[in-house]
């Protein structure tokens, strides 16, 4: 059982929870993830890493409330108690001096991305920040992030809040020579950036989150086709070259089971509290 | 040679072996519920009557762990189930399990004389009858040595982590399990569905581990959370075992294995077995299976996927295999198992595509037909095409089931450990590898092999550990 040692709502439907798992705290890099199951019949879902105390023995993430289990999650508290979490799962990032580093990150990745930033701004990078939201009162973390960054930016896709959508990042990106791009986000997020990344030969990571189940390498439910060739996301990334991943695969992958999401949330919701 | 028939004492052998009750096939194949009920006391009895009591038991030949099988099945005969089943946990800790799931047709029922004019005596049943009355009664836990104040820590809780730990901690040592998933038992657990191995009885053969004082902990990704080195020296064990089995699928590297519909053979028994799918949506984890399933491959994983597919609700499953029914490495018992359940076999046949629809979903196979070669000098007989013999089915499901490569995270993070071509890991005949105090045993060590064959290497391997801690507990001057 793992404490929830700290519950903040970070944007409308985006929570952030600090929990006691020294063993994992004392372990987490940037770019890894946990996997977490509420209770005995939960659904297991990964979460990255967003933060870590090692001395606290604190592991933070931040998730969308979206489905069942992210909703059910959601209605814990400070000092309620998790199942189970495994962890820390997947490759750690690269993190070492590349230079000009343009960091893009959309919605709930925002969280981890600050962590990311953090370690790269550290390593001696230069921090061209781009974050991104559906609506301006989705976006958070905005001072913490243009206080780590050289340049920042922020966009919406109504643009209530900066530049609307991701257009802009093509003249960016058209007038200045980066090292390298990271990106974390949805699907769509991580290939447009791609493809604005692509002309310029600009090296491109993005963070994939296609279904897993054990993220361990052992059911392979993770799949992933990057440069024609299959991948276990959970073991051999979760972060790919940008520019390789087929994302249209990638994106059926994860609706696979939309139908029975859809049925699980709708049931227990009308169920309230009381089922599962 | 043994003799069949013992000196006037029995006049005649009973050839046919009394038959196990079962679920009838329309029956089990709409509930996960175990198949096969196991003995009455009477059909116990008189199951036990028919062995002849042989002096040189060639059955104990057969038996990977050596169990002295007409001893145990001399106390049945008697009524002496308290002495029979601690006959068999001399040698085997696991053996509701056993007797649930050992290829008894290949080890010791093999070897039993009665093979040779009739049924060979059901010593698996007889087994798993002590087994369970053991287990309906409560097991009694065993006197522990006193504590050594060595601690052990253990990789994986599959049957080969479970043996050794609970060896141990008899032993008197500190043992802790350290496993990924949020639930012990390895394959016992996630593979091999409920209607096989009732969840039930791991449940009970761990509670039994847990109250020798073995400490277990879900979620310990060995190799992330610790490597082995942080073991032996920050966390403080004074020896570790390795037991992380078989894990990542291999697929056949076609094109549309990434079509959504076609699982693993791993992913479905994980969905189904550890998640408990069937029970969706009162269980979180979902699982879809279509109308029509081909099941690729013709093992033992594949007999439990395509039987899991026709409870889940499939009407039509397709066991897809590029040999011939002959060469099937699955259990005769299983394959039957299947065939009764209405399993349809397309033996010779191989697939070399899947093909989707506009939504990414699988719908039909592409596959070829094969024909066997003449035995080459090893006498073995190769599938090979039969030139332009494709032709395509129409499909909704297909679960891959062509094997499992050793889990690699250990033996990519530990420097100096000594690990085969095919990513195993190499150990000397006392389950040491290359390691000073490092152990390793069970299918990362041979490949996916058997529960008694891992059972074995957990127990071997905790007397070897066991001799360690005390030479170094020696040598230490506390
Ligand atoms: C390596 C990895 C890291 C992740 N990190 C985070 C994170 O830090 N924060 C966070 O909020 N989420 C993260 N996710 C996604 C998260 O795991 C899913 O949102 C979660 O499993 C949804 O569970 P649910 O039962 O609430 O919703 P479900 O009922 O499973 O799904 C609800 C809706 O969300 C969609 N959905 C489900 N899974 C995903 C996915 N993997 N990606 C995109 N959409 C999905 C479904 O299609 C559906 O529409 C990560 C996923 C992976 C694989
Ligand atoms: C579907 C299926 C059906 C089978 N049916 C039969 C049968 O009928 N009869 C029979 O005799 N055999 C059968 N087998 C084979 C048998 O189950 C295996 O040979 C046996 O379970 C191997 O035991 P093990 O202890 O080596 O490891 P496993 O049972 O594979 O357990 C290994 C455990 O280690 C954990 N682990 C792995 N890596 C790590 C890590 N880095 N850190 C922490 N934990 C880790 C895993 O999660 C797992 O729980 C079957 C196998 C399958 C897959
Ligand atoms: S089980 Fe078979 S081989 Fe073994 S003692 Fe009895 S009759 Fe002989
Ligand atoms: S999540 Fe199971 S193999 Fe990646």
């Amino acid at each position: 059982m793992y404490e929830i040692l700290a519950v903040k709502e970070l944007a409308p439907k985006i929570k952030w929870f600090e929990v006691y798992a020294p063993h994992i705290a004392k372990k987490a890099k940037p770019g890894q993830f946990i996997i977490l199951i509420i209770n005995e019949r939960g659904e297991r879902i990964p979460l990255t890493i967003a933060g870590y105390d090692r001395e606290k023995g604190i592991v933070s993430f931040a998730f969308n409330e979206v489905g069942k289990t992210t909703k059910q999650l959601g209605l814990l508290k400070e000092g309620d108690r998790i199942w189970n979490i495994a962890g820390p799962l997947g490759n750690p990032s690269e993190i070492r001096k590349f230079g000009k580093v343009l960091c893009v990150a959309a919605g709930v990745m925002i969280a981890p991305m600050l962590l990311q930033i953090k370690a790269l701004r550290e390593a001696g990078n230069e921090i061209t920040a781009v974050i991104g939201a559906r609506r301006r009162d989705l976006l958070f973390f905005v001072e913490d992030i243009k206080a780590l960054s050289h340049r920042f930016y922020v966009a919406t896709d109504d643009g209530s809040e900066g530049h609307k959508g991701l257009g802009f990042l093509k003249e960016i990106v058209a007038k200045e020579k980066f090292d390298r791009c990271i990106v974390m986000g949805p699907v769509p997020t991580l290939q447009a950036v791609s493809e604005i990344t692509r002309p310029y030969g600009i090296p491109t990571i993005v963070s994939l989150m296609p279904l897993m189940v054990d993220g361990m390498g052992m059911c392979g439910v993770c799949r992933v086709l990057v440069g024609g060739k299959m991948k276990f996301a959970c073991v051999d990334g979760p972060e790919f070259d940008g520019h390789l991943v087929d994302y249209e695969e990638l994106i059926r992958r994860q609706r696979m089971f939309i139908v029975e999401e859809r049925l699980s949330a709708l049931l227990w919701e009308m169920g309230g509290l009381k089922y599962g | 040679m043994a003799e069949i028939t013992p000196k006037g004492s029995r006049e005649k052998i009973k050839k046919k072996a009394v038959p196990i009750p079962k679920q009838p096939p329309e029956v089990r194949i709409k509930n996960f519920n175990e198949v096969a009920l196991g003995y009455t006391e009477e059909q116990a009895r008189e199951e036990a009557e028919r062995c002849l009591q042989c002096k040189e038991p060639q059955c104990i030949k057969g038996c990977p762990v050596g169990i002295d099988i007409p001893a145990f099945i001399k106390c049945i005969r008697e009524g002496n189930f308290e002495e029979g089943i601690r006959k068999i946990k001399e040698k085997n800790s696991l053996p509701a399990i056993c007797g649930r799931v050992c290829p008894q047709e290949d080890q010791c029922q093999k070897y039993c004389v009665l093979g040779k004019v009739g049924d060979p005596v059901s010593i698996g049943r007889l087994e798993r009858f002590l087994a369970d009355w053991e287990r309906a009664r409560g097991f009694n836990i065993p006197e522990k040595a006193p504590s050594t104040g060595r601690r052990v820590a253990v990789i994986g809780s599959g049957p080969s982590g479970l043996t050794l730990a609970a060896d141990l901690a008899k032993l008197g040592h500190e043992v802790v399990v350290f496993e990924l998933l949020h639930l012990p038992g390895g394959v016992l657990t996630y593979g091999i569905p409920e209607f096989r191995l009732p969840k039930e009885i791991v449940k009970a053969e761990v509670g039994y581990i847990q109250k020798l004082g073995v400490e277990f902990r879900f979620g310990y990704v060995i190799g992330r959370t610790f490597t082995i080195h942080e073991l032996l020296t920050d966390e403080g064990f004074d020896a570790v075992f390795i037991g992380t089995g078989a894990g990542p699928p291999m697929f056949m590297g076609i094109p549309g294995e990434t079509l959504c519909g076609v699982y693993s053979a791993n992913e479905f028994l994980i969905r189904v077995n550890l998640m408990k799918s069937y029970l969706f949506p009162g269980w979180d984890t979902p699982i879809k299976v279509g109308d029509k399933v081909a099941v690729i491959g013709a093992g033992n994983v594949a007999m439990d996927a395509a039987r899991c597919a026709l409870r889940l609700g499939a009407k039509e499953v397709h066991i897809v295999y590029r040999r011939s029914r002959s060469e099937m490495p699955a259990r005769e018992e299983e394959i039957m198992n299947a065939e009764e359940e209405g399993v349809i076999f397309d033996v010779l046949t191989l697939p070399v595509a899947y093909y989707g629809d506009e939504k990414g979903w699988v719908r039909k196979m592409e596959c070829i037909r094969m024909q066997l070669t003449e035995p080459d000098e090893s006498g073995r007989r190769r599938p090979v095409p039969i030139p332009n013999s494709n032709f395509i089915a129409d499909i909704d499901t297909v679960i891959v089931a062509i094997g499992r490569r050793p889990n690699p995270l250990i033996q990519q993070t530990t420097p100096g450990l000594k690990v085969n071509d095919d990513g195993t890991i190499v150990v000397d005949e006392n389950m040491r590898t290359s390691i000073e105090g490092v152990y390793a045993g069970g299918d990362i060590v041979t490949g996916e092999a058997t529960v008694i064959s891992a059972m074995g290497a957990g127990r071997k391997a905790a007397k070897s550990i066991h001799e360690y801690l005390l030479k170094r507990g020696k040598n230490k001057s506390s």
